[in-house]
């Protein structure tokens, strides 16, 4: 069978003659669809918790899931408001998270690792590598919307703070039923969370600019050079952090609806 | 849809072959003001000068501060055995250091030293370190910084003048089959685009020649298709002369296994590195084979050998570093003696040396290209390696000053591999870089000074042309022999009879055998059109490969001795006679003729650079008795 | 020793073409491009493929098997099942020229619009100075061997072919960044020069090219990713850009940064022959100069030349009418109707 060639847009020349969308023959759909499932997951999930406005705060080991932290309105159950309660109480329909889960979300969104992601199972721009992709047309990051994805800087400043109130959070669930020290299963969960919330935070490749990759000339900054042979070094594994920290925050918030709703016991090691 | 039509284009210098010496011709020309053209046989940036990998040896002591151009001088006449053209040798030694220096204005990027400076490596042959380097891809990165040079040039004439083509036009996979004289000068050339087939002629007054070696016609060789002596036979057929065309360099470590990848050079610097060489009994035996000029300077023990990496000022090299001609004999001499590989080489380990990521970090592309290619750890395991075919020595004899051809042509201009005279009968590793930037410079200078100097440009005969045409199209209308069974003849012949080791009867066979491959090349035919037709371009090559062959077969033939990248296995020694004498081959008509004619005497000054001692293993008495005068004069 | 493998690969040219079948001895050890050569020295002669070193470091053999771009001298017959067909396409981005070679022109152009290295006004040759730590970066995008398949892999333009105007390509995005990290680099606005002229906006880092890249540069995360931040530092970052309203400084700048100029010939070319038989694809030939004398001007009398009256401009070779099967033009005829 012979076919003719194809012109991929008026004024160019030929390209070659091949009508099959991809000659790839390996299961290239696999990856783009497992990632495109779990972000599905996530999305549900977190969309559920957040609307469902209790079970996260276990007041025995003071644990407080990070979808909530920090909890700041009147609304908040007792003992879950670690900075007080400047805000008033929120109607239903504004969840407790509302105030970081925008900053949360938004680095996520403009995060490079995301972005790849998103791009390749959500929006399929393209599925796979040298796979035809099926838009018609395509101008990237240059406009409206998409030129937002240029913001990732900010949302790592703020996601920065963020993940300092998380640390804060995870100290705080260093407590003993006799109100003391105290270790449980749930603290070591939310210490394992929050240290891939920190690895995936500064393994960020705005943080690997911020820290040197700005600069031009390494040899007139011999520690910021090392900060960002550091983060460099992270860098690589962002993309690990990125899944491994999203699943974390859903099985630490689990674990921690779970003992809230009394579903399961906190199992307690220590006080 | 081709047609006999002939795009005619008009320069004042056309640069044919776009490796580091094209280039570097072409920025010189264009800097003169000239309007050059670059003729490209593959690709833009692709040229076989990315394939080597040490580094550009050039004496601008970064390392060590003892080292100055009349050292490398007497390296590089060392390595050549004396046989080299003095006054290129000379120029050479002292041009090298402001070329490279002339790259990094240009935007590369060398590896640098702690203060800042270019770095330079050990190489084999070399007194001191001497190669500026970027890891082991050095000729990417020196093609890449000419290519973009011009770019650069482009962009300037773009503002100046609107056009990027302006003053300066890279022809990319066009090939040239043909020069066209006007009486004794160069009026053109002729040729055809690839992609395409259609015909092209330059009309210029000044052509450089830059087309790079021969090595495509042998069997196991580290050239690419490129290789088919184009420039030597261009300038043959012009009426230019060759000569030292019976020099030939196998590189002493090329892959032999796997199959696929038989021929792909291991860098040098893996022994500059540490590696050594190792038998099948797994014994290091290059210790055995320290040839009596060298004694004084090689290590005897692998103690003493050892400590040299870390203390070279008070410990004599390891007998890895020897010339490569000296490498690759005592291989091929432990493979006859049956101590070699299962694939006919010798092992060479760094595995055992060095941490792994010493390796990685070192010799980058080396590990990356064997895990890639044969999926061989090179830190875990040894490679298996063996002699191929690397480098002409030999090539177009050219005026040492202004890189003009000697011979019965005016306005032709060689430079780089193609020329021959510069490295004598063996090049050292390194100077092959340098070389192309000090000679393509100077190629690019004095051409554009001669298209000056014309008082009119000479003409393009249609006659020329018309019998030039016929003879690019003749294979496509013959019904005649595939060219690739040719090739693989040709290769044949050349490989097991004027390969490393030659023999007396089997070069006069060969010289037979390639009478007989003439004439069946005059008949060979492509099948297909002329757009991207390999097969016709291959049958276009072959002649060239053919009659740069017989050149190499007969002045391998007449040379009675052994000397550098020559191995006669009937005359093993090196004879101070022969040491006086190139052999120059000519065309006249089909016949390939053959001279003799003495290789200029090296200035009083130069000369007394050197150790008497060492003389005394290359010159004649006459010479040395010549050599005591003037060492008395000098005392007196 | 060898055993037969069966191979599809595509000829053809701008007219059309098709997955040809082919049974080929593989021996062990060996790569797709040795198939491609057993190919051309027993099958076909004429199956036009480009290579030059056959070991990785030139970046000639680009192209696309089963599917994935490819060196063909970097993939070897063992990655592959015995029984597998090995599929070989011509890479899909850039035109088809014929078989496995494709019209790379569009690398070139883009090479051509990056603004070259810019030298220190105030350094000789021989008086640079760069710590090793520094160059390191840009060392890494100076490895690249041109292999194009960043270019080809890139969907932005393989899957849109309009974008090909205003995207320059992994590639040049390298480039741009290698000369960003040069410690002596003199000219200050290549990153504005990326986002407004190169497209660097349209990279949607999906990693491709660096999946991709056979020298294994880290295109993404070290050179696009990079100057997308340094970009954002001149560009979205809201102090800076109210500084620059405020000093004006922002019409300045966009004086030069208008959309890149266009591919250097785009000819508007159809695929096939049209009804009237005129082969629209065909490439012109270039203008034809007629032969000068030897002071380099037209003869223009009779006696000084070989031949009654004025030489033709077009050349001694070309004789009118053309054959119309050198046309690429068909005139319009509107008065016909």
């Amino acid at each position: 069978m012979t076919t003719t060639a194809t012109r991929p847009a008026a004024g160019a020349r030929p390209r070659a003659a091949i009508l099959a969308k991809t000659l790839r023959t390996d299961r290239w759909w696999a990856s783009p669809l497992g990632i495109a499932i779990i972000l599905a997951i996530f999305v549900i999930y977190s969309t559920v918790r957040i609307f469902m406005g209790k079970h996260y705060w276990v007041g025995e080991g003071h644990y407080l899931t990070p979808l909530y932290s920090p909890c700041v309105s009147k609304s908040c159950v007792p003992g879950s408001s670690h900075f007080g309660t400047p805000l008033p109480k929120f109607p239903f329909f504004i969840p407790l998270g509302a105030l970081v889960f925008p900053i949360v979300a938004g680095f996520r969104v403009t995060c490079y690792y995301y972005r790849k992601a998103g791009y390749r199972s959500l929006w399929l721009s393209p599925q796979a590598c040298a796979v035809r992709e099926p838009h018609a047309k395509y101008t990237g990051e240059t406009r409206f919307p998409l030129i937002f994805m240029n913001s990732h800087r900010y949302f790592f400043y703020l996601a920065s703070l963020v993940l300092l109130i998380n640390i804060y959070d995870a100290v705080l669930a260093f407590h003993g039923r006799d109100g003391g020290f105290g270790l449980g299963v749930g603290t070591l969960i939310i210490c394992a969370n929050v240290a891939l919330l920190a690895g995936y935070t500064l393994s960020c490749h705005a943080c690997r600019h911020v820290v040197g990759g700005r600069l031009k000339h390494f040899s007139k900054h011999p520690l910021r050079y090392r900060f960002w042979t550091f983060v460099s070094k992270l860098n690589g594994r962002h993309g690990t952090f990125a899944m491994a920290s999203l699943l974390s925050v859903m099985i630490t918030d689990a674990y921690i609806m779970a003992v809230s709703a009394q579903w399961i016991t906190d199992l307690r090691i220590f006080n | 849809m081709t047609t006999n039509r002939i795009e005619r284009h008009h320069y004042d210098v056309v640069v044919i072959g776009a490796g580091g010496a094209g280039l570097r011709a072409a920025i010189e020309a264009r800097l003169a003001g000239k309007r050059t053209a670059i003729i490209s046989k593959s690709l833009f940036g692709k040229a076989h000068t990315v394939m080597a990998e040490g580094g550009a040896a050039a004496a601008m002591g970064n390392v060590n501060s003892n080292d100055n151009w009349m050292v490398h001088f007497r390296d590089t006449m060392r390595g050549g055995k004396f046989l080299n053209n003095f006054r290129m040798a000379e120029l050479h030694a002292k041009e090298a250091p402001e070329r490279i220096w002339e790259l990094e204005t240009y935007g590369a990027l060398f590896d640098r030293t702690k203060d800042g400076k270019i770095s330079q490596r050990n190489f084999g042959g070399h007194e001191y370190p001497r190669l500026a380097h970027v890891g082991d891809r050095t000729g990417l990165e020196l093609i890449r910084t000419l290519q973009q040079k011009i770019v650069s040039l482009q962009q300037e004439d773009k503002r100046q003048y609107g056009d990027y083509d302006a003053r300066i036009r890279v022809f990319a996979e066009t090939t040239i089959t043909e020069l066209i004289l006007d009486g004794d000068r160069v009026a053109g050339a002729f040729g055809y685009r690839r992609e395409d087939g259609e015909f092209l002629l330059f009309e210029a007054p000044a052509i450089v020649l830059a087309t790079g070696g021969v090595g495509r016609s042998y069997k196991v060789t580290s050239n690419s298709w490129e290789y088919t002596g184009d420039g030597h036979a261009l300038a043959l057929r012009a009426g230019a002369n060759l000569i030292n065309m019976e020099f030939l360099q196998f590189h002493p470590t090329g892959m032999v296994w796997p199959p696929s990848v038989k021929g792909i050079l291991v860098t040098e610097s893996v022994r500059g590195d540490g590696g050594v060489l190792k038998n099948s009994e797994g014994k290091r035996f290059m210790f055995n084979y320290v040839p009596d000029v060298f004694r004084k300077q090689y290590a005897e023990t692998e103690e003493e050998a050892d400590r040299w990496y870390t203390d070279p000022d008070h410990n004599r090299r390891p007998p890895e570093l020897l010339p490569r001609d000296e490498v690759a004999r005592a291989i091929n001499a432990e493979v006859k003696a049956g101590r070699g590989s299962p694939a006919g080489g010798v092992y060479l380990d760094v595995s055992t040396r060095m941490p792994a990521e010493t390796i990685i970090k070192r010799l980058p592309s080396m590990h990356h290209q064997f895990k890639e290619l044969a999926d061989v750890d090179i830190t875990k395991e040894a490679m298996e390696v063996g002699p191929t075919c690397h480098y002409v020595m030999g090539g177009v004899e050219v005026d040492p000053d202004t890189g003009a051809t000697i011979g019965q042509v005016r306005g032709l201009f060689a430079a780089g591999e193609v020329s021959g005279g510069m490295h004598g009968s063996n090049r050292l590793g390194g100077n092959s870089l340098s070389d192309l930037l000090v000679f393509g410079k100077r190629a690019g200078e004095y051409a554009a000074a001669y298209a000056d100097s014309l008082p009119a440009r000479p003409k393009v005969s249609q006659a020329l042309v018309d019998t030039a045409v016929d003879a690019a199209l003749a294979p496509l209308s013959r019904d005649g022999e595939n060219p690739y069974t040719l090739q693989q003849d040709l290769q044949a012949v050349m490989g097991d009879l004027v390969g490393i080791i030659r023999r007396r009867g089997e070069l006069q066979d060969a010289l037979v055998r390639l009478a007989e491959l003439k004439e069946r090349v005059a008949k060979v035919s492509a099948s297909g059109g002329r757009r991207y037709n390999p097969g016709w371009h291959l049958a276009l090559d072959l002649r060239n490969m053919l009659v740069v062959s017989e050149c190499t077969a007969k002045a391998a033939l007449e040379r009675e001795e052994s000397r550098g990248g020559h191995t006669r296995e009937d005359f093993p020694a090196m004879d101070p006679n022969w040491r006086r004498l190139n052999l120059v081959t000519s065309l006249e008509g089909d016949e390939v003729l053959l001279s003799r004619k003495p290789v200029p005497e090296m200035r009083p000054e130069l000369i007394t650079l050197f150790d008497r001692v060492e003389l005394s293993k290359y010159l004649t008495d006459e010479e040395l008795a010549g050599f005591d005068a003037l060492a008395e004069e000098a005392s007196n | 020793m060898g055993t037969k493998r069966h191979f599809r690969v595509w000829r053809g040219d701008e007219n059309g073409g098709d997955l040809q079948d082919y049974q080929v001895e593989v021996n062990e050890g060996e790569v797709v491009l040795d198939v491609i050569h057993r190919l051309q020295a027993t099958q076909a002669p004429d199956l036009a493929c480009r290579w030059n070193c056959k070991a990785g470091k030139c970046g000639s053999c680009s192209m696309e098997i089963n599917g994935r771009p490819r060196l063909g001298c970097m993939t070897r017959m063992s990655t592959f099942e015995e029984n597998e067909t090995v599929t070989v396409t011509p890479l899909r981005t850039f035109p088809i020229v014929r078989d496995l070679v494709t019209d790379v022109e569009f690398n070139y152009v883009k090479a051509r619009e990056t603004p070259a290295f810019a030298p220190p006004a105030d350094l000789e040759p021989g008086e640079y100075r760069m710590q090793q730590v520094d160059v390191e970066r840009s060392q890494e995008f100076r490895k690249c061997i041109e292999c194009f398949l960043c270019q080809n892999v890139c969907h932005v333009v393989r899957d849109h072919e309009e974008n090909k105007r205003a995207f320059s390509g992994p590639r040049y995005f390298i480039r741009a960044a290698e000369l960003d990290m040069h410690p002596l680099d003199a000219k200050g606005d290549r990153k504005e020069y990326a986002q407004a002229q190169q497209g660097l906006g349209y990279c949607n880092i999906t990693k491709c090219c660096t999946e991709v890249c056979p020298e294994h540069i880290k295109i993404t995360d070290n050179a696009i990713i990079p100057m997308k931040e340094r970009v954002v530092d001149r560009r979205y970052d809201p102090i800076v850009k109210l500084g620059r309203r405020i000093f004006r400084r922002d019409q300045l700048e966009e004086q030069g940064t208008r959309p890149g100029p266009l591919l250097a010939q785009e000819p508007s070319h159809h695929a096939e022959p049209g009804a009237d038989g005129v082969k629209w694809n065909r490439q012109v030939a270039q203008g034809q100069a007629a032969a000068v004398d030897e002071n380099g001007r037209l003869p223009l009398s009779e006696f000084t030349f070989d031949r009654a009256a004025a030489p033709s401009p077009f050349g001694d070779d070309v004789t009118f009418p053309l054959p119309p099967d050198d046309l690429n033009y068909h005139h319009s005829n509107k008065w016909d109707t």
